[in-house]
């Protein structure tokens, strides 16, 4: 493992027991921390928590949050909630794809972009829905899609 | 101190926010209220109170549920109702500090209603209001009135003192009082929660557990949420009550991560709950010790079925489990463990507070108290609403709701999420309540209401629910993993332009074995969308079929675009903006479509002025047009167009 990601991994370990019920919210600082899962990772948090490998692997595929690539910078994610998708999520969805050129679960070549959908927001009230990073946009249109990728720059 | 103590402090803090000599000022800051631009609002109004040199009092209230009308904004002037103004601007907003704080002019037109003492000319009472009458708030008490992150608020409105009447109880007394008040599991399976709890009570085992699940996973289900935003301590306090009952020594809220203000919500109201003996040992001097433990879940839809949602918290893939045992007996780490709902849990809060009579009179006879819907999809008011059970669906659509949109007509409501059914115009009389929904083939589930108009496909609908429950197995039941995909196939194929006359049937024997071949409800509901939709819009199947038509116009392969030649003034706009580039013309020259470059996106129908509306979009039918542009004076009226 490289010197500079030991000592991160080693600065999130340090917060936790080592109990096996620990290993979700560890991924998920891990995967805050690298922005993805990186393999030698998942092998130190599986080191830590005595666990095989194969266990951390398992729980890092079974979760769709857990990323095993390296995603972009901003993260572009299209809401697919029932309410949504009777409004046009499909539209807003198609427009993004078009405009960067890459599908749900990709990121872009630069990794600035990775688009990703998600089964519902709970902001189905302001359907269709998409989040830019962490800020939340309603009420949707095609047209606004240009406008929200061009201020997440 | 004990609480009498604690709540003589909030009710003094309370009265002087109520009395106070300032004027208060609530702003809805619940995620869709900030996503509706409740921030902007905000920033408006703290800059025009400095302004204008106004002391004022400024609260982030969450949600009240009228989303339809967010961002929203009260103000209290002193010895006045408290208005509520909705659909605001951050201008308008600043326009009201102005004029209703300094000139006293309240603005009638601008305001929504007016709650608490007194009344204005002009503004109607918000609770009188036909979105609102109907509704009966008991979780959703306090909701979009108090400060989520005082406690105080929550004490001085009646907080805690359910606690504090339990404790006082025998756990015996607690369990009986729950089970005589008729409350039925919220999350949408509908198991008597007093039985759950006396089970949990009886079951051997040291330490016993209390998880609240707060997965709320269902698309199109946003009350869970709302709730914990809006009110966290009502569902913090009614999780106690169970613990006490039960005899639990340990706790987790499993709660959605894609919910981050929930989760700081729930964060600082823990952080007050220890600030006042709420929490950890020796409850209010009672002898009970309760800790809780915020897990975030990771993304797994099944994690909202008891035995994955178990497994997850003990760091495993979210599988289910066979049961019995039940986690009552066997849960977390093989120990007793009772699972309940958020909505639930703010019920037993306001149960303990109010009485189990109180409670038992709201509702039907097997069904009891109230039950919260988001209401979304083709509706006028869009909200968070909460009825008493028993109302119909037609007074929940067209009264609280207000109706379809755009003068269309309605089509069908999906109540239950993936793990429920479209309901039709016939069944609009239908009161809600367990029984009734899940006879007519849908379920009560845990509370999200989709509607649906004539601008949706029935077919595509199902499509929808399967590809979501397909992505969602986990994959442990055969029948499940691979039946979802093969009726998504068959789903696929009947949108796509290739269903045959067997897919019917075979959707129909596909579901019957996935419902009775999977361990968990996931599997055993999956099928329900397809079932039900088949139950009451078998026509649709069969048009999409045999006559390749979507009715709606929805299935892009069965949709085509024209540009209609005797409309079209060869203005370009379409042109310009077709993303296929499969548009040809010229200025003045009537646009065709080259139908084999088109990817039916729609935009070209969106973007005709509609002073022209030269852009038809059919399904099952074929518009004369011609093949190259031509001038547009060639095709006025009378003249014949160059077909192909």
């Amino acid at each position: 493992m490289e010197p500079d990601i030991k000592q991160q991994l080693g600065d999130i370990l340090s917060d936790y027991e080592g109990d096996s019920s620990e290993l979700i919210p560890i991924l998920q600082a891990a995967q805050e921390r690298f922005g993805y899962l990186p393999e030698e990772v998942m092998a130190g948090i599986a080191q830590f928590l005595k666990l095989a490998p194969s266990a951390v692997y398992g729980v890092g595929t079974f979760y769709a949050q857990f990323k095993l690539t390296p995603t972009g910078k901003r993260s572009i994610k299209v809401c697919r909630g029932t309410a949504c998708h009777v409004r046009g999520a499909d539209r807003i969805l198609q427009e993004i794809e078009r405009r960067l050129g890459i599908k749900p679960g990709e990121t872009t070549s630069d990794l600035e972009y990775s688009l990703e959908t998600i089964a519902c927001f709970g902001s189905c009230a302001l359907a269709p829905v998409m989040v830019a990073d962490k800020t939340v946009y309603g009420r949707m249109t095609p047209p606004k899609v240009a406008q929200i990728l061009a201020d997440s720059n | 101190m004990d609480f009498d103590e604690i709540r003589a402090r909030a009710n003094s803090e309370w009265q002087a926010l109520e009395k106070s000599a300032r004027p208060s000022i609530f702003v809805g800051a619940a995620t869709c209220g900030r996503a509706a631009g409740a921030g902007a609002v905000l920033e408006a109004i703290n800059e025009a109170l400095t302004r204008h040199k106004i002391e004022a009092s400024l609260t982030q209230v969450g949600c009240l549920g009228l989303c339809y009308a967010e961002p929203l904004l009260d103000i209290v002037k002193p010895g006045r109702p408290r208005i509520h103004y909705g659909n605001l601007t951050p201008e308008l907003a600043s326009q009201l500090i102005e004029d209703y704080l300094i000139k006293d002019n309240p603005h009638p037109e601008l305001a929504l209603g007016a709650s608490g003492h007194g009344t204005l000319p002009d503004i109607p009472r918000l609770y009188e209001l036909p979105v609102l009458k109907p509704q009966v708030r008991i979780a959703l008490r306090n909701c979009g009135l108090i400060d989520p992150e005082n406690a105080n608020h929550y004490i001085a409105r009646g907080g805690y003192s359910g606690l504090a009447r339990a404790l006082e109880m025998t756990p015996e007394a607690v369990i009986s009082e729950v089970q005589k008040s008729g409350l039925r599991g919220r999350g949408g399976a509908g198991f008597p929660t007093g039985l759950k709890w006396e089970f949990s009570r009886r079951a051997q085992g040291a330490p016993k557990y209390i998880v609240c699940n707060a997965d709320e996973g269902d698309p199109g289900a946003f009350m869970d949420r709302s709730l914990l935003e809006g009110d966290p301590h009502a569902v913090l306090e009614g999780i106690l009550i169970g613990a006490y009952a039960i005899g639990a020594s340990e706790g987790y809220i499993y709660i959605r991560a894609e919910y981050p203000l929930a989760i700081e919500r729930l964060k600082v109201a823990l952080r007050q709950m220890q600030d006042y003996g709420l929490i950890g040992d020796n409850i209010l001097g009672s002898g009970h010790s309760f800790h809780l433990k915020i897990k975030e879940g990771a993304g797994a839809f099944v994690c909202g079925e008891e035995t994955a949602m178990i497994a997850s918290i003990e760091g495993k893939r979210g599988m289910p489990r066979s049961r019995p045992p039940f986690p009552a007996n066997s849960g977390l780490w093989g120990k007793p463990t009772n699972i309940n709902n958020v909505e639930t849990w703010a019920n037993v809060s306001a149960i303990l507070e109010k009485g189990a009579e109180w409670y038992a009179g709201y509702g039907t006879e097997k069904s009891k108290g109230t039950k919260t819907f988001a209401l979304a999809g083709k509706i006028n008011r869009t909200g968070l609403i909460e009825v008493p059970m028993g109302i119909t669906l037609e007074e929940i659509i067209y009264g609280i709701g207000g109706g379809i949109p755009d003068g269309k007509r309605f089509k069908a409501v999906q109540t239950g999420g993936p793990s429920g059914g479209c309901l039709p115009e016939s069944l609009l009389k239908l009161p809600v309540d367990y029984d009734s929904l899940t006879q007519a083939g849908s379920i009560m589930g845990s509370g999200g209401m989709i509607v649906l108009d004539e601008d949706n496909c029935i077919v595509d609908t199902a499509r929808y629910f399967l590809s979501f429950t397909q992505a969602e197995s986990c994959g442990k039941c055969v029948p499940c993993r691979l039946g979802t995909k093969q009726m998504l196939d068959i789903l696929e194929g009947i949108t796509g332009g290739d269903g045959k006359p067997e897919d019917i049937d075979l959707l129909q024997r596909l579901s019957n074995s996935i419902k009775s071949g999977s361990l968990c409800a996931l599997g055993g509901t999956a099928p329900n969308p397809v079932l039900t939709t088949l139950r009451y819009f078998r026509d649709e199947y069969e048009e999409h079929i045999a006559e390749r038509n979507c009715r709606a116009r929805v299935c892009p392969a069965l949709t085509t675009y024209y540009i209609l030649p005797d409309k079209c003034q060869g203005c370009l706009i379409c042109l310009r903006n077709c993303p296929a580039e499969a548009i040809s013309g010229d200025k003045r020259m009537v646009h065709v479509i080259d139908q084999s470059k088109c990817i039916k996106c729609g935009v070209c129908l969106e973007v005709c002025p509609p002073r022209f509306s030269a852009v038809a979009k059919v399904s099952a039918e074929e518009i004369a047009t011609p093949t190259e542009p031509v001038p547009v004076r060639a095709l006025k009226p009378g003249k014949d167009t160059d077909s192909k």
